[in-house]
């Protein structure tokens, strides 16, 4: 049945995107470095908390 | 008195306490560091690690060469006249606050774009306002803060840091086309003969062929490069039967397709060649922040201050001329061979000669390239070029440019040679045999046992078992360049160390004090003037007396190169150097000394002695068991006796050896069938540690000056050598267990081979079931291993 040639077709186009995208990926660098975006990730929490952290602070102090 | 430590870098606060905002600081530096980060709202640099900062340095006039426009342009990767980016090493970087506070560079001067970490590389890449911030402002800024960026002549040619990914692109093709074809492949594994399955058979199949198409031209050229070459050379490598096993897989397969005589094995040729790539990634491990290859060129400034005219400008070193005039700053590197105009030379050579006590210049003298200049500044004129001088000439040697490895047979290649001659046999044996029985399957006979016998368990064993070890020893701060060296390491019959850095320690000495006893008057004085003195000496010195009151002085002086001078209520001090305090007699003194003279009266002298590592005794005792020693020192024999009582009686103690000197003695030694190891730390051994057949530079930070080397060992693990050469030895045992396995795995497929029965069935299960297995025993086997070394 024909329906196998669009099944495989589809399944290889998508194993090709990802190949695609691994490609990208790598070219862009991203294996480069494996450790400094797993820390720069939690950063943005961090500068979220710094005000209410700030006022406490300066509260206590006064 | 409760010991506190610095809130900003964590030293004792021993020397100047400050009280700031109800924390310690350890001085001024640390504390104006922290009013920075306080005003700009960047206290959370604080609350991710403890005292993570470093005191800042003085830095005037250091950076005044990056203000001119030919060294910013081979500085910066991109500038159009308003932006700027430049990629620096900043040598500080080491934990998240660090990545934190340089990524929000931004908050403390708004003209600075973006700011990006590179935490392997300790890198620090910034996009700035050109215009409103020059790369000047921006280092010193960096230095303000305690992240000094590392310049060195290295970064001369930014344009070359591109980065080799084709390993990583190679091992994506051979992943993604051996996840596919098994996939394709799987319907033939079960039921040919089925209708649906065999009215499709062929769509599957070529889509199979054509997925291996990449992998086998693509993926796999390296083997057939280096089998090519090796077939050249006449050298029998492991990359010769892979590539042969390789072909023979695709030939096969492909005219099994088109005469439709069998499915083909087109998923074990794109198995195998992911396995294999997967085992060279593996060994490839690199550590990144670690520089194996340094010469001078990182040692080196990019510029110096030139006198020209009365005037002060800052000239590319690689344009210093001979009759310069230059400018060497405290704290600079020499870049040329020169002579002393005029100003307080102490130079120290630690760079070349590895001893860290400086050496006096007068007006006149000689001054080599590599030393570093350590009272205030002097002036220079130069002798020849940067490319004349004495440590250019010693890194131009030919042994810097020879390829250790290519001289070397590894364990792999050793067995593959009488692998590849026992295959090519069996293979004929068996077709001549089938030739005789039935022609019709000799040609399937001999493919089947190149296909099954192709070593690829054989190859993988070693990257496994060394790159997992590697990885151990990295743990355990030993770091080796590549896989290889715990082969070389292995072999290892002759061990050579250096002395002075190597075995001795630079940060701890000994002292020992000799004269007339001191009242306890004048050592509160000694100590409270050594308080103010920041020369390596007084605050080793001062670290090492005993804290007793600490009077005021009224008067403080600081002669540079020779001593200082303080007094106190009636009484005064000098310490210093035999001449200045004013000693009666000279005599020479081998030994480093400081010299204390009160109220003008000589009293004695503080002797400095060489303070050997710990665990030295120790370990010489279990080397001398299995390897020769010596020790080749660049010093004089002040320390001969010392040294003798210290190390097995046996060992050679060679004193007053040159750095070239050094170099010839290993090569005698390899002359006569010795393997050596060459154990060193400063640039004058570099030629001795490429030299030796594995070359491993102590170090006592890590990520600065290091010679080129084989592997870096940390200072602190230096008792801990003997184990690191079992640990190798007992890794290629390892290896040749695993050689053992993957032959049973090769003698049970060459029986279905010569029988004429290998399904592709087999050889799918087979062939990865002997990789597998011999890299998940590689893998427990090293981790044993490292798990005994502490």
């Amino acid at each position: 049945m024909s329906v196998i040639y669009v099944l495989l077709t589809i399944s290889i186009i998508i194993a090709v995107l990802f190949f695609i995208a691994f490609i990208k990926a790598v070219k862009s660098g991203q294996y480069d470095d494996d450790y400094t975006p797993s820390v720069r990730m939690l950063f943005e929490d961090e500068l979220v908390k710094t005000k209410p952290n700030k006022t406490i602070k300066k509260q206590k102090s006064n | 008195m409760k010991q506190t430590t610095c809130f900003h870098c964590g030293d004792s606060c021993t020397t100047d306490h400050i009280i700031f905002d109800n924390k310690n600081f350890c001085c001024n530096g640390c504390k104006t560091v922290y009013e920075i980060f306080s005003e700009n709202d960047l206290t959370c640099y604080y609350d991710l690690q403890q005292s993570p900062g470093a005191t800042p340095k003085e830095i005037q006039g250091k950076y005044d060469f990056l203000s001119d426009e030919s060294i910013i342009e081979k500085l910066t990767e991109f500038n159009d006249g308003n932006n700027q980016i430049v990629t620096l090493t900043i040598p500080h970087i080491h934990c998240s606050s660090c990545i934190w506070i340089l990524e929000n560079l931004n908050k403390l001067n708004p003209n600075i774009t973006t700011s990006q970490v590179n935490f392997g590389k300790k890198t620090l890449r910034v996009t700035y306002k050109s215009k409103e911030i020059s790369l000047k402002e921006l280092v010193l800024l960096l230095s303000k803060i305690g992240y000094e960026p590392y310049i060195s002549l290295e970064d001369f040619n930014t344009g070359k840091n591109k980065v080799n990914r084709s390993l990583i692109y190679k091992l994506g093709v051979a992943g993604f086309a051996f996840g596919n074809v098994m996939f394709l492949s799987f319907p033939e594994y079960f039921e040919v003969e089925e209708f649906w399955l065999d009215q499709y058979k062929n769509v599957f199949r070529w889509l199979m062929f054509t997925f291996s198409l990449p992998v086998v031209f693509y993926a796999a050229q390296d083997y057939f490069i280096s089998a090519y070459k090796g077939l050249k050379s006449k050298l029998l490598n492991i990359d010769i039967p892979i590539a042969l096993g390789i072909l023979v897989l695709f030939i096969r397969s492909t005219v099994e397709i088109i005469f439709d005589l069998g499915t083909g094995f087109f998923d074990s040729l794109t198995g195998l060649v992911f396995f294999l790539l997967l085992g060279k990634f593996f060994q490839q491990r690199t550590y990144n922040f670690l520089s194996f290859e340094r010469d001078y060129k990182s040692y080196f400034p990019i510029a110096v201050t030139k006198i020209y005219h009365d005037k002060e400008i800052p000239i590319q070193v690689y344009d210093i001329k001979k009759g310069d005039r230059l400018l060497i700053r405290n704290e600079e590197l020499i870049p040329v061979d020169g002579i002393l105009i005029n100003g307080n030379a102490n130079i120290d050579y630690s760079f070349v000669t590895g001893e860290s006590e400086a050496v006096k210049k007068h007006s006149g003298d000689k001054l080599f390239a590599g030393g570093k200049q350590t009272a205030g500044s002097i002036e220079m004129e130069a002798l020849n070029a940067v490319e004349q001088s004495y440590l250019t000439q010693l890194w131009s040697n030919d042994i810097f440019n020879k390829n250790k490895e290519d001289g070397f047979t590894s364990l792999t290649n050793a067995i593959s040679k009488r692998f590849t001659v026992a295959v090519l046999s069996i293979a004929t044996l068996a077709t001549v045999y089938w030739l005789i029985v039935d022609a019709s399957k000799a040609i399937n006979v001999f493919t089947a046992v190149l296909i099954i016998a192709c070593p690829c368990a054989i190859a993988l064993s070693a990257p496994f078992t060394l790159g997992n070890l590697l990885r151990i020893f990295g743990k355990l701060k030993f770091y080796l360049k590549n896989a290889s060296v715990i082969e070389q390491l292995a072999k290892i019959d002759t061990i050579i160390f250096d002395k002075t850095g190597t075995i001795t320690s630079n940060k701890e000495s000994k002292t020992a004090y000799v004269g007339e006893t001191l009242s306890t008057e004048e050592e509160a004085l000694l100590t409270s003037t050594l308080r103010h003195s920041n020369h390596p000496l007084s605050r080793s010195l001062y670290d090492i007396l005993q804290k007793n009151n600490i009077v005021s002085l009224n008067h403080f002086e600081e002669h540079l190169g020779q001593g200082i001078y303080g007094t106190s209520n009636s009484n005064s001090i000098k310490i210093g150097s035999a001449h200045y305090v004013g000693k009666p007699q000279q005599e020479t003194d081998l030994h480093t000394a400081v010299h204390i003279s009160t109220n003008n009266a000589y009293k004695g002298k503080f002797t400095f002695y060489n303070s050997y590592r710990k665990g030295l005794s120790k370990l010489f005792k279990t080397l001398k068991k299995d390897f020769d020693l010596a020790i080749l020192s660049g010093d004089n024999d002040s320390e001969l006796e010392n040294l003798k009582k210290l190390l097995p009686s046996k060992t050679k103690l060679i004193f007053n050896q040159k750095p070239n000197d050094k170099l010839e003695y290993i090569k005698h030694h390899q002359n006569n069938g010795a393997n050596v190891l060459m154990v060193g730390d400063g640039l004058n051994d570099a030629g001795a540690l490429a030299q030796s057949d594995v070359g491993i530079a102590i170090s006592e930070n890590i990520n600065v000056f290091s010679p080129a080397c084989d592997a870096i060992l940390d200072a602190s693990k230096f008792d801990q050598l003997h184990n690191y050469i079992k640990a190798s030895k007992a890794a290629i045992k390892i290896i040749k267990w695993s050689f053992i396995f993957s032959f049973i795995y090769n003698v049970i497929g060459l029986y279905f081979a010569i029988t004429g029965q290998l399904m592709p069935v087999i050889a799918a299960i087979l062939m990865p079931l002997s990789s597998i297995s011999i890299v998940i025993f590689t893998t427990i086997a090293t981790n044993v291993l490292g798990r005994r070394l502490k």
